[in-house]
């Protein structure tokens, strides 16, 4: 694990369990485990799902992150290849979605 | 004379207002139910009905028989609920004023969302069961069916009932053993899920029984369109499933009104407090059942530990007083797994569901997160306590709104703070 993760807790599925803990670092190398390199697009999201799980306590799903960021569900889907919802929310530092109760 | 106003006669709002009955004064207290259909419909018969097992008059009672005689039934449409006046106004052009507000309107399939799913090949070799007249059209076609790929997909979370897709699956399984074309017949899930389940000791343990039974699994699919052409489903990720009959679990929704009275989220269910019950917007307005944002399984058995909960609150709340009760999220469902077996699975919010024995620890009756006979037994009586128990309100015995850790087996540590 590189250092810079080395202080940051992580539940058994591999999301952040402390969002305060979060800074842009952080997120740079988790993407990079989930095989993003992430570009200005890709920041846009993981503001948008930090600033939404402020307010909310939760992490977006993909329909709120579709409608609240107007970026298609089709393009999401190339940002963030696979689950963009969990994805997002792990390198955004968040906790799992709640869309799958 | 004071009016409590309830939405919707499916589980929740019946058992609502039969409780209530029993708890406001007549003198003090109007009950007025509001719903635009007079059938009820048992929805868990819903998945017996393709295979046979149950026909349509097993899952159909008249609404107003359901409800207790002292409770005020309006059939019609809701047109518009405003909250902030207190008032629903009805298709009829009724407008009901109200003290408090229950909303029970559930949630609701819409294949128009998936692209394509609604073309000409709609009820011809594209099915839904989350409907009486998808359920009863999916019948007549398997009776004829010769098999082929069959190709069961779930659109997106959340979803009524979450484990009746498996249930559809290992039921498929044991009718085309029984019609003696299994091996005539691929079955697939295809699911925006990582494996079969939304919790992981239960996704693992449902997951090697769909492997068992020879059923594959495309996981992390999420549904872009049907391309009737070429029979194939296609996810925002360019994969395609070939079909040659789909059975869809298509995105579910909260009811149309709430989203056209402002009230509901991206998807029309209303946010909502998740221990309270209560609307985070309005005081006076609650929830029960699948109407609100509360992160549990959409599904009548959550409905029913709701009820306590909502209905010691709403009380304390007409007095003035804090809202004590606090629902933790507690779900309790059978899964039929065909060949007269079944699985039952106890869980809440925290704790997801674990092996063990419900609802007394050790002597069962049922077994937890594993397959017996009992727990079919189970789920077929279930028919009898939701229609003579549940609906008018009452308890069912041994079990408790509030989920037990009685005769559950914590494996790990981390499991137990899962």
């Amino acid at each position: 694990m590189p250092d810079i993760l080395n202080s940051v807790s992580f539940n058994e599925e591999g999301f952040m369990t402390n969002p305060a803990q979060w800074n842009k670092e952080i997120a740079i190398e988790l993407a990079k485990q989930e095989g993003v390199q992430l570009t200005d697009a890709h920041w846009k999201i993981v503001e948008f799902c930090r600033r939404n799980a402020a307010t909310t306590g939760k992490s977006p799903t993909l329909r709120q992150i579709t409608n609240g960021t107007g970026i298609s569900t089709k393009d999401l889907f190339t940002l963030f290849p696979k689950g963009p919802a969990k994805k997002v929310a792990k390198i955004a530092g968040l906790g799992k979605p709640e869309g799958c109760v | 004379m004071k009016t409590i106003l309830i939405l919707g006669a499916g589980t929740g709002g019946t058992m609502v207002a039969n409780k209530l009955v029993h708890r406001l004064q007549p003198n003090e207290w109007r009950i007025v139910v509001v719903d635009k259909d007079e059938t009820h419909y048992y929805q868990p018969g819903f998945l017996f009905i393709p295979f046979g097992i149950y026909k349509p008059a097993d899952v159909i009672k008249p609404k107003r028989k359901l409800l207790s005689l002292q409770v005020e039934t309006i059939f019609a449409e809701i047109e518009m609920i405003e909250p902030d006046k207190n008032r629903v106004r009805l298709s009829n052009k009724q407008e009901i004023s109200y003290d408090y507000l229950v909303v029970a309107t559930g949630s609701h399939i819409h294949a128009e969302e998936t692209p394509g799913m609604l073309d000409k090949a709609w009820q011809q070799n594209i099915f839904d069961f989350y409907t009486i007249e998808g359920a009863i059209k999916l019948s007549k076609f398997l009776e004829t069916w010769n098999g082929g790929r069959m190709v069961l997909n779930i659109a997106e979370m959340p979803i009524k009932c979450p484990v009746a897709p498996l249930e559809f699956l290992f039921l498929a399984d044991w009718y085309f053993q029984k019609r003696g074309i299994r091996n005539k017949v691929d079955l697939v899930l295809s699911t925006p899920l990582p494996g079969a389940f939304t919790k992981p000791q239960a996704s693992a343990m449902l997951g090697d029984i769909l492997e068992k039974k020879g059923i594959s699994i495309e996981p992390d699919f999420t549904i872009m369109e049907v391309d009737n052409a070429k029979q194939v489903i296609r996810s925002y990720d360019e994969r395609e499933v070939g079909y040659d009959l789909l059975v869809t679990i298509s995105v579910n929704k909260g009811a149309d009104v709430i989203g056209a009275s402002g009230m509901g989220d991206e998807l029309n269910f209303i946010p909502t407090n998740k221990h309270t019950l209560q609307t985070e917007k309005w005081e006076n307005v609650f929830i029960i059942g699948d109407a609100g944002n509360v992160p549990s399984s959409k599904a009548g058995s959550v409905a029913h530990f709701m009820l306590d909960i909502l209905v010691a609150n709403l009380l304390s709340h007409m007095k003035g007083q804090e809202m004590k009760t606090s629902f933790d999220g507690h779900a309790n469902c059978f899964i039929e797994s065909g060949f007269s077996r079944g699985i039952l699975i106890d869980f809440n919010f925290e704790v997801e569901p674990l092996p063990g024995s419900f609802p007394l620890p050790v002597i069962g009756l049922f077994s937890l997160l594993q397959e017996s006979f009992l727990n079919h037994v189970g789920k077929m009586g279930f028919k009898w306590i939701y229609w003579n128990i549940l609906l008018k309100g009452l308890d069912i015995p041994f079990v408790e709104s509030h989920m037990s850790m009685n005769g559950k087996k914590v494996l790990t540590k981390s499991a137990a703070q899962a």
